[in-house]
């Protein structure tokens, strides 16, 4: 089985330049190797910067390079956060980041393996995101979550790729492995810059 | 009031009726934010005329970090009777396109970005 959502490439071009992180599940558990999230973001952003070194004088292009890095930086930080939370550890497979570079956009590429029960909700959800228009989801995903004390995922890190930082997002659903069933989940986030 | 911590600190002055935060926000999920979101339902509940965020110094914040100031804003906003300002600074890329987002939870809402 293979289901594609939203804005997923599945021949993009290859592109000149491009960076991928693997984290292989070991002793420490993905979950509890939390704050590598931020430090493989941090590191994926500025890695980045390097690319988009304008004149030192030209205070634009000082602002659009922290722009990029801190766009980056979030962008990465919200996919990793997402692989190892959803991440089916049963099956110790590695998940990914792929981070792609071209002249005009910023790709970026996780892949991590998602429990066969955890499915249905997700693409729900995913297709919520879709037909939606995203200044009234977002205003209506934070009134909802304040309103439920009891809620422990904010649901807000795609809404707020799309909604601040203008990104397109697509989802690719695999099944791998029948009998047991395993399904991986390849998420693109492409950034315009 | 105060959380300290390597990656982030957040801290209440009763004087100036301003929560600080200050570092790098990235905890995993809503429980982990339970301590924070104590201190600044703290700060409401001392019903100041005036309350600050001061986030000038807040380099990062994960979406769960933009849920927690979000819920503070909309119960601010409950509240009905206390003013609300937020400062960031135009330094920091995210506060320029998330933090206008708080404004449209509660339109009276000061925002300054210096």
């Amino acid at each position: 089985m293979t289901e594609i959502f939203g804005e997923f490439e599945s021949d993009m071009p290859v592109t000149p330049e491009y960076l991928i992180i693997g984290f292989s599940p070991s002793s420490i558990p993905l979950k509890h190797r939390w704050r590598n999230n931020g430090l493989s973001a941090d590191f994926l952003a500025d890695y980045l910067t390097t690319f988009f070194l304008g004149d030192p004088d030209d205070t634009s292009a000082i602002e659009r390079q922290a722009e990029v890095k801190s766009a980056v930086s979030f962008i990465a930080n919200e996919l990793l956060e997402n692989a190892m939370k959803f991440s089916d550890e049963t099956w110790q497979r590695p998940i990914s980041i792929q981070l792609h570079l071209s002249q005009e956009r910023i790709v970026f590429v996780t892949t991590n393996t998602i429990s066969p029960q955890a499915v249905d909700k997700f693409q729900g959800y995913i297709q919520d995101l879709i037909d939606s228009d995203p200044a009234d989801l977002y205003i209506r995903q934070l009134e909802k979550n304040a309103a439920d004390e009891t809620s422990t995922a904010s649901m807000l890190g795609y809404l707020t790729m799309i909604h601040d930082y203008m990104a397109k997002i697509g989802w690719k659903f695999e099944t791998v492995q029948n009998d047991p069933e395993v399904i991986t989940v390849t998420t693109m986030v492409q950034l315009k810059v | 009031m105060e959380i300290k911590t390597e990656d982030y600190s957040i801290w209440y002055v009763p004087a100036t009726a301003t929560v600080i935060c200050q570092g790098s926000l990235r905890l995993s999920g809503m429980d982990e934010y339970v301590p924070i979101v104590q201190l600044l339902n703290d700060a409401i509940e001392t019903q100041p005329p005036q309350l600050t965020l001061n986030l000038q110094e807040l380099e990062f914040l994960n979406s769960s970090g933009i849920n927690v100031l979000s819920k503070f804003v909309i119960k601010v906003r409950q509240t009905g009777n206390i003013n609300l300002m937020v400062r960031g600074s135009r330094n920091i890329p995210w506060q320029g396109k998330s933090l206008k987002n708080l404004q449209r939870l509660m339109p009276s809402l000061q925002l300054e970005l210096e």
